[in-house]
């Protein structure tokens, strides 16, 4: 376990897979008080998070998975409503123990604002009138958003594939905005997996080939995607964007940004730039992964 | 290791192993990482992909690395000469497995046998020296940080305040804060980043390994030459052709020339100048004011304070008086007038010197922080099956405890209770858990005949060239 202070002051808590970047704004007290919060939460977290490993892994079907440990809880609620395709609570992971953290560091707490990054999965606070700059990193592009206050969105997550889970699609990332990361989590896992074609030039084995513990079974997931063809980028691009535009139209997501090869599609874009140099404006901020 | 961790035959023949680092317990297929990406599946073996920090030479000085040296190009990965550190080793608490690395290496062809590990001290702390004779505040009196307390100011040593800050009832046998203030202090201490320390009814102290000390916002320059009767006797001679009388102010033993064994030795006339305090032994007075930040360590502003009266059957007009500091930093010359009363005067050049020689004779006043901990308990279970065995083979010298390379000094007695200056170790060595507790490199390094006599995890030793194959290396 490393619980850390970069020279800036931002924390940096590591358990086993676990790695998360916080930052608080606000009165030095209150932000030194809220980072001794997360660290006296942070312990906790992984030991209560295996002990129901085995359930998380299994897809959520018809019955509500009955579960303990709160981060456990926050997957399920963030899965549920995706039970309708195969998805399990291990597809929220990350923004939930991002969500879960960020509520330790607050109880209690006056901060103008925080954020607890779980490896580009980040759950945000903002006090009134304040706001916070986050920018997208990917391959060809760059993109920032501008979260505010008023607006709803406190969770920002990216999946696709380079990260460290398996994706069942080819998207370089699909980057989704809302309510909570871990909400956001598993809708990007989500958008993620529908940034699809067949192709030849696309490589997939059996999750578990890979991965004996892997909560995909034997679903095949990506291993290489070779050179493909512009139609076939963006019919791939398009089946993600119906399923974000489907997410969004169930008020399940705030917005979505989709890469692929160098070729961008928003959902919402009201909430999003992307351009080339627009996160290489942002000075501090969150920075979300891929 | 229990069942449920045991892999299938299946699965083992699979080539799949089962990481313990942490408690996923990851299976992971060669060729891939475990959930943390820190490690992974080599052919069969669990690697960790974290950088460890390695030490040139076995003799575990360190050598600073040149670029495109002959000497050193390629020779890193044979893994000659080199001696793994506990860096980036990482355990678990308590030990339940055997420590990260049982290093073979053969520094001048004796079969050795290094066990680097990476300890959680709760039994921890630092001994902070301060080279200064201000007064930093009186002994046994608390030491604050943010408020809490930290420590306390110890025994007093020569030319230097000591403090005692962490250890166990601060750590965790306080309020939480009590204890997350003391292990980050520490571990700001251990680090060789300045904290700022206050001192009950005394001083605000910034202290920083290595550096000088800050007392009251004002940086310490020097260590006293020696207390006021030392700085005499190493300077009477020097005077004698120019002064009638010499006081040199100390918070210790201020000495008075003309009565001290040094200037009666030089024939010198009696002045009959009488300075306060508890006269010791000729020439050598105690507690001449009161501890403060002024005339060496006293508190002390103007000099003639001190004198008590002068005597009209012994003193004359015209006699010339120094009186100095211990470290030179304050001097005065006087010369008496018709009445006897002292009258500032231009310091004559060759005495002028002689003060500047008291300063040129001062040392530069550092602070040192050595981390002293307990290595007991479980952190031995990592290196033996029989942990007091590797305590008694440390006490008999056989077994050598360094940390981060750097040699840690063992304290007689039970259990391995040690030592080590953290200005040598490289740099942030030191790491913290949420206990509170600070985590530290340790390696105990031992004759391979050794190791197995004391039940060691001799089949679990590798060699020096398969760690720096398997393992990133950062070069200190």
């Amino acid at each position: 376990m490393i619980a850390a202070r970069f020279p800036d002051g931002r924390l940096h808590l590591q358990h086993g897979p676990i790695d998360l970047i916080i930052e608080a704004f606000g009165a030095r007290d209150e932000v030194e008080a809220a980072y001794r919060q997360a660290v006296d939460r942070f312990g906790g977290i992984l030991p209560t998070l295996v002990r129901e490993l085995p359930t998380l892994r299994r897809p959520v079907r018809d019955a509500y998975p009955l579960l303990h440990g709160p981060v456990a809880r926050r997957m399920v609620e963030a899965v549920w409503p995706h039970r309708g395709v195969f998805i399990t609570p291990m597809a929220a992971v990350a923004g939930a123990v991002a969500d879960e953290m960020l509520q330790a560091m607050l109880a209690g707490r006056t901060l103008d604002k925080a954020y607890v990054n779980d490896g580009g999965d980040i759950a945000i606070h903002l006090g009134p009138g304040h706001s916070l700059r986050a920018g997208i990193f990917a391959q060809a592009l760059d993109g920032a958003v501008t979260l505010t206050h008023d607006s709803p969105v406190r969770g920002i997550a990216t999946s696709g594939r380079g990260g460290r889970s398996f994706s069942l699609g080819i998207a370089d990332s699909a980057t989704v905005l809302a309510c909570t990361a871990a909400a956001a989590d598993a809708a990007a896992t989500l958008i993620a997996n529908a940034v699809d074609i067949d192709h030849i030039a696309i490589e997939r084995r059996p999750a578990c080939e890979l991965d004996p513990d892997s909560d995909l079974g034997d679903l095949p997931v990506t291993v290489a995607v070779g050179d493909l063809p512009p139609e076939a980028i963006a019919v791939a691009l398009e089946r993600g964007m119906e399923e974000a535009r489907r997410l969004r139209h169930f008020g399940l997501i705030d917005s979505a940004a989709i890469s692929l090869r160098g070729e961008w599609r928003l959902v919402h874009e009201r909430s999003l730039e992307i351009g080339v140099g627009c996160a290489r404006r942002l000075h501090g901020g969150a920075q979300s992964r891929r | 290791m229990s069942d449920e961790l045991a892999l299938s035959e299946s699965e083992r023949s699979a080539g799949i192993v089962r990481c313990d680092a942490c408690p996923v317990l990851c299976r992971i297929r060669p060729g891939r990482a475990g959930a943390c990406d820190r490690y992974a599946n080599e052919d069969g073996k669990l690697v960790r992909v974290d950088p460890l920090v390695l030490l040139a030479k076995p003799d575990l000085a360190r050598v600073a690395f040149v670029e495109g040296s002959e000497s050193w190009a390629g020779e890193l990965g044979k893994g000659e000469g080199a001696f793994i550190t506990g860096i980036g080793a990482t355990t678990t608490y308590p030990d339940y497995k055997p420590a990260p690395f049982i290093v073979s290496s053969k520094p001048d062809g004796v079969h050795m046998v290094t066990v680097v590990t990476e300890g959680i001290f709760s039994y921890c702390g630092v001994k902070v020296k301060i080279d200064t004779d201000r007064y930093l505040g009186p002994e046994q009196a608390a030491v604050r940080v943010k408020g809490e307390a930290v420590g306390h100011v110890t025994t007093a040593e020569y030319g230097s305040q000591m403090l005692s800050l962490g250890g166990v009832h601060h750590l965790t046998g306080g309020s939480k804060k009590e204890g997350v203030v003391t292990c980050d202090a520490l571990l700001a201490l251990c680090n060789k980043e300045p904290v700022e320390l206050v001192i009950d009814g005394g001083s605000t102290v910034v202290v920083q390994a290595g550096r000088p000390p800050v007392v009251n916002g004002v940086r310490e320059e020097r260590m006293r030459v020696g207390c006021g009767s030392a700085a005499i006797g190493m300077f009477a001679p020097q005077w004698k052709d120019h002064v009638d009388e010499v006081i040199v102010v100390d918070d210790h033993i201020t000495g008075v020339l003309s009565e001290h064994q040094g200037g009666r030795f030089l024939d010198m006339k009696p002045a009959g100048i009488r300075v306060r305090g508890r006269k010791s032994t000729p020439g050598r007075y105690f507690q001449v004011a009161q501890p403060g930040l002024g005339w060496g360590g006293t508190d002390v502003r103007d000099p003639l304070e001190i004198i008590e009266k002068i005597d009209p059957k012994q003193a004359w007009p015209g006699l010339k008086l120094l009186m100095v500091s211990t470290t030179g930093e304050h001097s005065a010359w006087f010369e008496l007038d018709k009445d006897l009363k002292p009258q500032p005067a231009a310091m004559p050049a060759p005495v002028r010197k002689v003060v500047e020689r008291i300063a040129e004779n001062c040392e530069p006043a550092l602070c040192t922080v050595l981390f002293m901990a307990g290595a007991g308990g479980s952190l031995r279970a990592g290196v033996t099956e029989n942990p007091v065995r590797l305590t008694r083979s440390v006490r008999d010298t056989l077994t050598r405890v360094t940390l981060g390379g750097v040699p840690a000094y063992v304290w007689p007695g039970g259990g391995i209770t040690l030592m080590v200056d953290v200005a040598k170790m490289p740099e942030k060595s030191f790491g913290y858990v949420p206990t509170p507790a600070l985590v530290a490199p340790i390696e105990f390094t031992l004759r391979a005949l050794d190791y197995a006599a004391l039940g060691g995890y001799a089949s679990r030793a590798v060699t020096l060239e398969s760690v720096l194959r398997d393992n990133k290396v950062r070069l200190e």
